[in-house]
C-alpha cells in the first residue's frame, strides 16, 4: 500500500508549508541516499577508471585501455593470491559447513544444557580475524604453541608446524577460518532444523528409516535453501579475506599465504602501482558479484515460484 | 533421535535398545565435548598467559596450567607497553575505537531508523528501487572504496584522524542500518499509519509516537551488529590512520610485527584481551540480539 504523500486534509497550514512538510520526507532520506549511491556507484565507476589509467604512484586520469589488467595477471604475487582464494574458498566453506552442520545436528538432540554448547560455539563471531589470526599464530607457533605442549607431555618427535612452510601455512588459515566461522553455520543450521514440521519426522521414523537415513533423506533436503544462504555468506568472507591472514601468518613464508585483498592493498599503498590496485579490487568485485547475482536471481525465481503456488 | 522405545518384547530386546541409547547419548556427549574444548582453548590460552610471568610462559609454554599470578601484565599492555615507537601501551587506541565506534554505530543507528521508516511507510517515485540500490553498500569490498576514500579524506582533511574513520563507517554502515529498519518497519501495518495521519499527525509525530516505541528490538539488533562490525574492523584503520590514531584493532597487528623476536606473550595476551573484551561484552549480555542480527545479515 502506497500512501500518497500529498498534504494531510486536516491540516490548515498555508500553501508553503504544506509542501514542506510533503517533501520532509524526501528531504530528510536524500543526504543517506546520495551518499550511499556515491559510495556504490561513484566509488566503482572512480576505481574502475584508474583501472583502466595508468596512474603509478598518483591517479591519473587517462585512459591506458587494459594494460593494468594484464599486469595485474601476469604477476606472480596476484597468481599466488589468487590460487590461495580458491582451495582457500573451497576448503574452509565445505569444512565449516560441515563442522556447522554436525553440530547443529547434535545440539538438536535435546541435549542438556543447549544455550551454554551453543555460546561456546558461537562467541568467535564475536571476535574479531585480527584477534583471532593473532592467538591461533600463537597456537601454531613451534616454541610456545601445540608442538612445543606434546612436546612437554614427553613425545619429543612430535612436528606441528603448519605455518612455518610454503605448503601449510595455507591450512593453518583455513583451520582458523573455521573455528571462526562454523558456529555462524551452526546457528542458521539450527534454526532451520527447528523449523522443520516434526509429525514428517515422526512418520518417517514410524515407517521404519533409521536416524541416519531420516537426515539424509527427510530433513536435510528440506533445509537446502539453508545450505545455499550459508554457503554464499562464507564465500564472500573468503574473497574479502585479508585481516586474518595479515594477523596469522603476514601473507608469509614469502608470499605464499597472499591472498587478493593482500595483493591489492599491496600495489596500492606499498609498490606506488595504483592502477594494478585498483585493477584487482574490480576483479574481487567481480568475484563477489559471480557469487551474488546468481543467487539473487535464483532467490527471485525461487520466491516467484513459491507465490505461484 | 531421541525414539520412545514401548516394545513389550524381550527382556533381552530392552537392555539392547537401553544400550543403543546409552551409547548415542555418550556419542553425542563426546563429540559436543571436543569440540568446546577446541573452540575454548584460545580463550584459555589467553586469559592464562595474561596473569603468567613471561619465563614461566617460555618455559612451560603456552598451552600449562598457571603456576603463579600477576597482574603485570596488564598494566605494562595499558599503560607502558609500545606500539610502533610510542610506549604508552593500548590505551590510547583503545579510547580511537571508542570514540570511533561509538558515534558511528549511534549516527548510522540513527539514520538507518530515519531511512527505514521512510522506505517502508513514505513511498515516493523510485523509493523501492533507490532503497535496492543504497542495500548494494552491504555487498561492497572495502578495497573498491580505498582510493575513492584516500582522495575524499585527503579534501576533507580528515586523514590520519578518528573523524575520518566515523565518516567511513556510517557511510558504509547505512546500507545495513536501513536494510534492517526497512525490512522490520515493513511488518508494521500501513493502516495504523493511516489512522494516525487522518487524526492529524504528522511525519515526526508517526515516528516519536508509533515507530520509535515499536522499534527496541531491531535498534538494538543494529547497534549491536554496527558496533562489532566496526569494533572489529582493521583494513580501513590500518590504512587511513598511523601511530597514535589508529584503533586498537590496527594497534595489535602492530605490535605483533614489531615483537617478532622475543615474543612478549605476557603483555600481547593483556593487549588481545583488551581488544576483544568490548564485543565479547555485548555478546555475553546481548545474545539473543547478537544471533537475531546473524540470521538477519545472512537473510539480507
Amino acid at each position: 500500500m502506497t500512501i500518497t504523500i500529498s498534504s494531510s486534509p486536516a491540516s490548515p497550514a498555508s500553501p508553503w508549508r504544506q509542501r514542506l512538510t510533503s517533501w520532509t520526507p524526501v528531504l530528510l532520506i536524500a543526504p543517506s541516499l546520495g551518499a550511499s549511491l556515491i559510495y556504490v556507484f561513484g566509488f566503482t565507476l572512480w576505481t574502475l577508471w584508474i583501472s583502466l589509467s595508468s596512474s603509478t604512484l598518483l591517479p591519473q586520469y587517462d585512459f591506458a585501455g587494459l594494460k593494468a589488467y594484464f599486469e595485474l595477471w601476469s604477476s606472480q604475487r596476484w597468481q599466488i593470491a589468487y590460487g590461495n582464494l580458491l582451495i582457500f574458498s573451497v576448503v574452509y566453506v565445505a569444512a565449516a559447513m560441515a563442522v556447522g552442520l554436525a553440530l547443529a545436528i547434535a545440539i538438536d538432540q535435546r541435549i542438556r544444557a543447549e544455550s551454554g554448547w551453543r555460546t561456546i560455539f558461537l562467541y568467535p563471531l564475536a571476535v574479531s580475524f585480527v584477534v583471532t589470526g593473532t592467538v591461533w599464530s600463537w597456537l601454531f607457533s613451534p616454541d610456545a604453541g601445540i608442538e612445543f605442549l606434546v612436546h612437554q607431555l614427553g613425545f619429543a618427535d612430535f612436528e606441528f608446524r603448519l605455518t612455518t612452510h610454503r605448503e601449510t601455512a595455507l591450512y593453518a588459515i583455513i583451520v582458523t577460518g573455521i573455528w571462526h566461522s562454523s558456529g555462524f553455520a551452526m546457528a542458521l543450521f539450527l534454526a532451520g532444523l527447528r523449523s522443520i514440521d516434526p509429525d514428517i519426522v515422526k512418520a518417517a521414523m514410524v515407517d521404519g528409516a533409521s536416524p541416519a537415513r531420516t537426515y539424509r533423506k527427510v530433513i536435510l533436503p528440506q533445509i537446502a535453501p539453508i545450505f545455499l544462504a550459508v554457503a554464499v555468506v562464507l564465500l564472500q568472507y573468503a574473497i574479502k579475506t585479508f585481516d586474518l591472514a595479515v594477523a596469522l601468518t603476514k601473507g608469509g613464508p614469502g608470499i605464499s599465504t597472499t591472498f587478493p585483498a593482500m595483493a591489492v592493498y599491496d600495489f596500492m599503498f606499498q609498490r606506488g602501482q595504483i592502477a594494478v590496485g585498483a585493477a584487482g579490487a574490480i576483479m574481487i568485485l567481480a568475484a563477489v558479484a559471480l557469487v551474488l547475482v546468481p543467487y539473487a536471481l535464483y532467490s527471485a525465481w525461487h520466491a516467484r515460484k513459491e507465490g505461484a503456488r | 533421535m531421541t525414539l520412545a522405545i514401548a516394545i513389550p518384547a524381550g527382556q533381552a530386546e530392552a537392555r539392547r535398545a537401553w544400550w543403543r541409547h546409552v551409547s548415542s547419548r555418550t556419542a553425542i556427549y563426546a563429540f559436543l565435548t571436543v569440540f568446546a574444548l577446541l573452540y575454548l582453548l584460545p580463550v584459555f590460552v589467553v586469559i592464562a598467559n595474561s596473569f603468567r610471568p613471561l619465563p614461566e610462559i617460555t618455559q612451560y609454554g603456552l598451552i600449562w596450567w598457571p603456576r603463579s599470578f600477576r597482574l603485570g601484565a596488564w598494566a605494562e599492555a595499558w599503560s607502558h607497553t609500545c606500539v610502533v615507537g610510542t610506549c604508552a601501551g593500548v590505551q590510547r587506541n583503545f579510547y580511537n575505537s571508542l570514540l570511533m565506534t561509538i558515534p558511528a554505530t549511534i549516527i548510522s543507528t540513527l539514520l538507518g531508523a530515519l531511512n527505514g521508516y521512510i522506505i517502508s511507510k513514505w513511498r515516493f517515485r523510485g523509493s523501492e528501487m533507490l532503497f535496492a540500490f543504497m542495500t548494494l553498500g552491504v555487498f561492497m569490498p572495502p578495497q573498491v572504496a580505498l582510493l575513492p576514500w584516500a582522495y575524499i579524506l585527503g579534501k576533507l582533511s580528515l586523514t590520519n584522524s578518528v573523524a575520518g574513520l566515523i565518516l567511513i563507517h556510517v557511510v558504509q554502515g547505512i546500507s545495513f542500518s536501513t536494510l534492517f529498519c526497512r525490512n522490520y518497519y515493513v511488518a508494521i501495518p500501513d493502516d495504523l499509519i493511516k489512522a494516525a495521519r487522518i487524526d492529524g499527525a504528522g511525519f515526526w509525530r508517526i515516528f516519536y509516537r508509533i515507530i520509535l516505541p515499536l522499534s527496541p528490538p531491531i535498534l538494538i539488533v543494529t547497534v549491536i551488529w554496527q558496533f562489532t562490525g566496526i569494533w572489529n574492523e582493521y583494513l580501513l584503520g590500518m590504512v587511513f590512520t598511523s601511530g597514535r590514531a589508529q584503533p586498537i584493532t590496527a594497534a595489535l597487528v602492530a605490535m605483533g610485527t614489531a615483537g617478532q623476536e622475543a615474543a612478549q606473550f605476557d603483555v600481547m595476551s593483556s593487549a588481545v584481551l583488551i581488544a576483544a573484551l568490548p564485543p565479547l561484552l555485548i555478546y555475553f549480555f546481548g545474545g539473543k540480539y547478537f544471533v537475531r542480527g546473524l540470521t538477519l545479515g545472512a537473510i539480507k
